[in-house]
């Protein structure tokens, strides 16, 4: 007796999988209702660790709101603290300096690969294979410590600063950027033969998920999610910002529309962000790391919106401003979020084993989703 | 287009739109009663295809709330801002859920925010607050909360 998929009927099993539960990798709820194995409907249940920093910005300062904001996606949180930085530049019309320009840069793309490295090692985990997890950490650890050096920290790194970069690189900065490269190229390769080649992989991944691009853009979905169905959807192409639009990169596009897609989408990305590094890593000009702006920042009356590519998709900015020290209004549009909302559509009609792989893919992050 | 372009396409389509100088992007206030149409002819529109709805958020003024919805088209790359002024103490504007999938969870969040009712809105519960915070708002500027909320 198979009703139409969507609906709860008696006799539907309903299960719950989280909030605390592995495989959704921080504290993100889904109420499943199953027909045998068949997933029949998807319903996220979010707000566990929301912490409502769009209320929280509001008695901030144009200074102060930038360290909430590298815990919203604390895989990026340079991405993050790059996006209301800019916004905040944007209202004061402050010109980067160059140099502050190529290290924001050069941090981004070293973010993103991190971002990458754990999304390919807790995915595969999650598909039970335990060995790439400590393969990717060990290149992850790497970045890690290149951060370290120079911002002081490991994860919510708050770098970033309306102006420029709170601190010069550190003198070794560019020696251990290159030491990186030399050994993550040999690395790399160990990828695809650990885990893209792997044919138990590829079944468990090809033609699971399969999201159509009208559905993408419809779900508002971006990033490798969104471009893992062919919709072209890279900010640093469609709305360069900083120096994005002289640097030699491709936008990574994949048109199955599946999990496969989406995960290949990631493998490339990686590839392109040691594209970027590799031309910026010996042209960091010299000069000023940071503007010179005033001590108490204050933007004018209006409204300030800026998008950037974090490594999950489009983060937005919306500043709402009335001329004083604080915002009015902020909003953050997180990419987590539209997202997550595709699950449900996606899921409906598969298999409940292959939830945790369409989870996997779209990468979420759920301080991201719950802000 | 460009933001020229657009406005005078606008203009056609809407005669009766208002625009907001300032920003990048061209603003249009509409009356939350046409919404529902505007919407879809934005949608819908050969040149304009407006299929993309990047943002979707509510602002409180105190006298009103304002709903700000960003839209961009992936097939002409331009974006423009909508905003539709509500009656705080009746918050009500149509859903665009079943034109722009995205809006379902966006519109979701800002019931349980702000308050603003969503009319044929598919699925209208809390998705971020736990239950028994109905009809408390937290992103309304009048909301207190004496126990978790820190002033600094």
């Amino acid at each position: 007796m198979y009703e139409e998929v969507g609906t709860t009927t008696e006799g539907d099993l309903v299960i719950n999988v989280g909030p605390q539960h592995p495989a959704t990798h921080g504290v993100l709820h889904l109420v499943i209702t199953l027909n045998g194995e068949t997933i029949k409907k998807v319903e996220p249940h979010l707000g566990y660790i929301h912490r409502s920093i769009e209320k929280m910005c509001e008695s901030l300062s144009y200074r102060q709101f930038i360290y909430v904001t590298s815990r919203m996606d604390y895989l990026s949180s340079h991405i993050n603290n790059h996006a209301c930085a800019l916004c905040v530049e944007k209202g004061l019309q402050v010109e980067i300096p160059p140099r502050a320009q190529i290290i924001r840069i050069l941090m981004d793309e070293l973010t993103r690969i991190a971002s990458h490295e754990l999304w390919w090692g807790a995915m595969a985990m999650d598909l039970g294979a335990f060995t790439p997890f400590f393969h990717a950490f060990r290149e992850r650890e790497s970045i890690n410590d290149i951060m370290e050096e120079t911002c002081g920290a490991r994860l919510t790194m708050n770098y970033m600063v309306p102006g420029g970069v709170m601190q010069d690189i550190h003198p070794n900065f560019q020696k251990r950027v290159k030491d990186f490269l030399v050994q993550y190229k040999k690395k790399i390769k160990e990828y695809d033969e650990l885990v893209t080649g792997n044919i138990i992989f590829q079944n468990r991944m090809k033609g699971i998920g399969y999201l159509s691009p009208e559905d993408a853009i419809s779900y508002g979905c971006t990033g490798p999610a969104a471009r893992g169905s062919g919709v072209s959807s890279d900010i640093r192409k469609l709305y360069p910002y900083e120096i994005y639009d002289k640097l030699e990169f491709d936008e990574v596009l994949e048109t199955a529309g599946d999990s496969f897609a989406r995960y290949m989408v990631r493998i490339r990305e990686m590839e392109q962000s040691i594209r970027i590094i590799e031309q910026l890593k010996d042209n960091i000009p010299e000069g000023d790391y940071q503007a010179k702006t005033k001590a108490v920042l204050k933007l004018p009356k209006g409204e300030f919106y800026t998008r950037v590519e974090t490594a999950r998709g489009e983060l937005g900015v919306y500043i709402v401003s009335e001329g004083g020290t604080t915002p009015y209004r902020i909003k953050f549009r997180s990419p987590g979020f539209s997202n997550l909302s595709v699950l449900d559509h996606i899921a409906r009609g598969s298999k409940i084993g292959d939830l945790v792989a369409m989870m996997g893919t779209l990468d979420l992050v759920i301080p991201d989703i719950d802000r | 287009m460009t933001n020229e372009e657009l406005k005078i396409k606008i203009t056609e389509l809407l005669p009766a739109a208002t625009f907001e100088e300032g920003g990048e992007w061209i603003n249009v206030n509409v009356a939350p009663q046409n919404w529902l149409s505007i919407a879809q002819q934005l949608r819908s529109n050969e040149d304009l295809f407006f299929d993309y709805l990047f943002c979707l958020t509510c602002i409180d003024w105190k006298t009103h709330l304002t709903m700000v919805y960003h839209l961009s088209s992936t097939r002409y790359r331009h974006n423009m801002v909508v905003k539709a002024k509500l009656d705080r103490n009746k918050p009500e504007i149509e859903t665009v859920s079943h034109i722009w999938r995205t809006a379902e969870f966006h519109e979701r969040e800002v019931y349980e925010m702000f308050g603003v009712n969503f009319l044929n809105h598919p699925d209208l519960r809390l998705l971020i607050l736990p239950d028994g915070w109905e009809g408390k708002n937290p992103l309304r500027k009048d909301f207190e909360d004496p126990i978790n909320m820190i002033r600094l």
